[in-house]
């Protein structure tokens, strides 16, 4: 077990702060932040007791090495690079951004991609203006230590009618376990802009025991009518705890795709949320996950419809293995005024063990006579059926269940917007599929 | 080597209740055999139980296939020595597309080392799926889902078509067909009608006997086959209906093992 670190507080944030000569407006939020930070309780996910989990485990600042070109970096992490890489891509390294690279031809349209610390300068009433306002420092204890604490991070402005043809790719990766490991990613997609990302969360982590606590957040602002599509992919080592708070405001007529594998080693508590506030705004959620071992898993999905004729679709599918736990909630929520709102959620949970569990939580509240909302829920085993129809044409039980197991995962599997990262993806179920 | 597949005194349960009550059946390679039956006579649990559905067991009589023990095998055991199955209700397999799935399958027959090759593949599914009026772009849906009815039956003959096996069992691929697709399905049989394959065909209609010509009918009731003809058998029961089989032999309930 890790050493608790019971004193961080409203000095110790103001200090990290400091020492980074972050803009004097950050380091008074920062020492805000920490304030909360010694007295907020930790968040409460539903049947997921948090409690025994190692969420003091802040670290201190180790930044990584900068590096001049992707070919520097750690073989086993440059291999997480799809090879067909074309786009610009950005790299952080325990508590730094190491690498940043994106084509002249983008930067000349008014793109920015760099590290939200470097942002929070160069770019500091768009930073403000958007920074933790939807994914609230003062939401619980994760929030406000992340808020206090978060370091080197990503910031992307895609300006005014901008098209970005390839995915742009964040890759977080952390060796250290002493490190204090807490990327924020902010998103600024401006009107009628079009953008797809593609975010790699690894580790590396040497030797038995080692524990990371790897805080994250993802914060999108799509402004009217621009389209964003992110993608995710979270595979850490078992004894890093995956805390990951992604948040998406959709202004009129935009839209958001989340295209979620959180297929992390550790235990892992997401949250991914869609806040509808534009008339005529779509968001489309896409979350798998795979169990093994001892894993304990709290997947939550939202959407909140303020706009009207908003639309919202949550589809969750896990697999559980081993002694694995999953709870899985879905909650859409359409407020009064939402006319003409659509909110669907499905959430699959496919167990092959007597000793997984997994939950599935459909909620819906609805302020709003003018809508169409509906969930579906189901937590089962491989179906006997299907795979007696796959023996029938002479493939054998084994490979029968490979072919459900993975087709479970595919609807979401097949979205992920990069060829390469989708390969991978395959190695890495290949891997937790067994 | 002709097929012969052979069922004797075949007699088997669901859920403890005894469904088929002692079947006898020969078929060789070349035949087309017919089972007839109104509903809930245990026409489909025999189809069910000689593919190895785990639903129903097995409680005494043999089947075997060119001499080899079909009951002792496990259900792709079955397919790879050459039994197939077209079925009623075709599950739906999300995230399994159609081409990968036949490949799979094609694959496991021919084993390792020796995979067919993919160009060589997709030419033979694009074939087959032309003959059968299938839409091209079925190859790369997932494996039933979403399909109609009518789709589904397709897609069943499409896989008999792929596979080649010696022992077809047609278990009412004419329900849900419009009179299109029933000359479409029958078309794809009757190509497949070979000296070294039988087949058996489960309807309750005479309409697909039109199109695909028995060599043999048998009647089912009460879970044994109470009655067997020719053709002619066929045309006489859809004229007639089956209430002169039930006078002729005393039967006053024609189904077995209903609650």
């Amino acid at each position: 077990m890790s050493t608790p670190t019971t004193s961080f507080g409203r000095e110790a944030a103001a200090a990290v702060s400091r020492s980074k000569n972050e803009p004097a407006w950050l380091v008074a939020w920062r020492e805000e932040a920490g304030e909360l930070a010694s007295r907020l309780e930790l968040p409460n996910p539903e049947k997921m007791p948090l409690a025994r989990w190692t969420l003091d485990q802040y670290g201190t600042s180790r930044p990584g090495t900068p590096v001049s070109s992707t070919a520097d970096l750690p073989a086993a992490i440059a291999g997480l690079l799809p090879e067909d890489t074309q786009g610009a891509l950005i790299v952080q390294h325990n508590s730094s951004v190491i690498y940043t690279r994106l084509s002249n031809e983008l930067k000349a349209q008014g793109v920015v991609l760099t590290s939200l610390e470097e942002a929070a300068r160069t770019h500091e009433q768009l930073v403000r203006d958007h920074l933790m306002t939807e994914y609230k420092q003062d939401e619980h204890k994760l929030a406000a230590v992340h808020a206090a604490l978060w370091n080197g991070g990503v910031f992307l402005y895609v300006p005014r009618n901008v098209d970005i043809e390839f995915p742009i790719q964040a890759l977080l990766f952390a060796d250290d376990a002493e490190a204090t490991f807490m990327p924020h990613i902010l998103i600024v997609a401006d009107t009628n802009s079009r953008v797809s990302f593609v975010e790699q969360a690894a580790s590396l982590l040497d030797g038995e025991g080692k524990e990371l606590l790897h805080n994250s957040a993802v914060e999108i602002f799509a402004k009217a009518g621009a389209h964003v599509r992110y993608a995710a992919v979270h595979h850490m080592d078992a004894g890093v705890v995956d805390v990951a708070y992604r948040r998406a405001v959709l202004a009129n007529d935009a839209r958001v795709e989340w295209i979620v594998g959180d297929l992390h080693n550790g235990n892992t508590l997401t949250d991914t949320k869609s806040l509808l506030k534009g008339n005529g705004s779509t968001s489309d959620t896409k979350i798998i996950s795979v169990g093994t071992g001892s894993q304990r898993m709290s997947l939550t999905t939202g959407a909140v419809h303020f706009g009207k004729s908003s639309e919202s679709d949550m589809v969750t599918r896990a697999v559980m293995k081993e002694e694995a736990t999953a709870i899985i909630n879905g909650i859409t929520k359409i407020e009064h005024g939402a006319t003409k709102a659509n909110g669907q959620q499905t959430e699959r949970v496919l167990m092959l063990s007597p000793k997984a569990r997994g939950d599935a939580n459909p909620i819906l509240l609805i302020d709003e006579d003018d809508v169409k909302a509906g969930h579906a829920a189901s937590v089962g085993q491989v179906n006997a059926e299907q795979v007696y129809y796959l023996m029938s044409r002479g493939v054998s039980r084994k490979e029968a269940e490979r072919l459900i197991i993975h087709g479970f995962l595919d609807p979401v599997v097949s979205e992920i917007p990069l060829a390469g990262l989708r390969e991978q993806l395959h190695s890495i179920l290949e891997r937790k599929l067994g | 080597m002709s097929t012969e597949f052979e069922i004797r005194g075949l007699t088997a349960t669901i859920e403890g209740k005894e469904i088929l009550k002692g079947i006898d059946l020969k078929i060789n390679g070349g035949e087309i055999h017919a089972i007839m039956g109104p509903n809930g006579t245990g026409k489909s649990t025999l189809a069910s139980t000689l593919m190895g559905h785990p639903k129903y067991e097995v409680t005494g009589g043999e089947v075997s296939l060119n001499g080899e023990d079909v009951l002792e095998m496990e259900v792709d055991e079955r397919a790879r020595a050459g039994l197939f199955l077209a079925m009623q209700y075709p599950s739906e397999i999300t995230g399994v597309t159609n081409a990968d799935f036949l490949r799979s399958a094609i694959n496991a027959r021919r084993g390792e080392g020796n995979e067919i090759s993919l160009i060589k593949f997709v030419r033979q599914m694009e074939g087959k799926m032309k003959e059968l009026e299938m839409n091209p772009e079925f190859m790369h849906r997932y494996l039933n889902e979403g399909f109609s009815g009518g789709e589904k039956k397709r897609n069943e003959i499409l896989q008999m078509m792929m596979l080649e096996p010696k022992l077809v069992i047609l278990d009412e691929i004419d329900s849900g067909l419009d009179i299109d697709a029933l000359k479409i399905v029958a078309a794809g049989v009757n190509a497949m009608r070979a000296e070294d394959r039988g087949f058996l065909i489960i309807t309750h209609y005479q309409r697909l006997l039109n199109y695909v010509k028995p060599d043999f009918v048998h009647v089912m009731m009460q879970g044994r086959i109470v009655k067997s003809g020719g053709p002619e058998l066929a045309e006489r029961l859809e004229a007639e209906g089956y209430d002169w089989v039930k006078e002729e032999l005393g039967i006053v309930d024609e189904t077995v093992g209903q609650a």
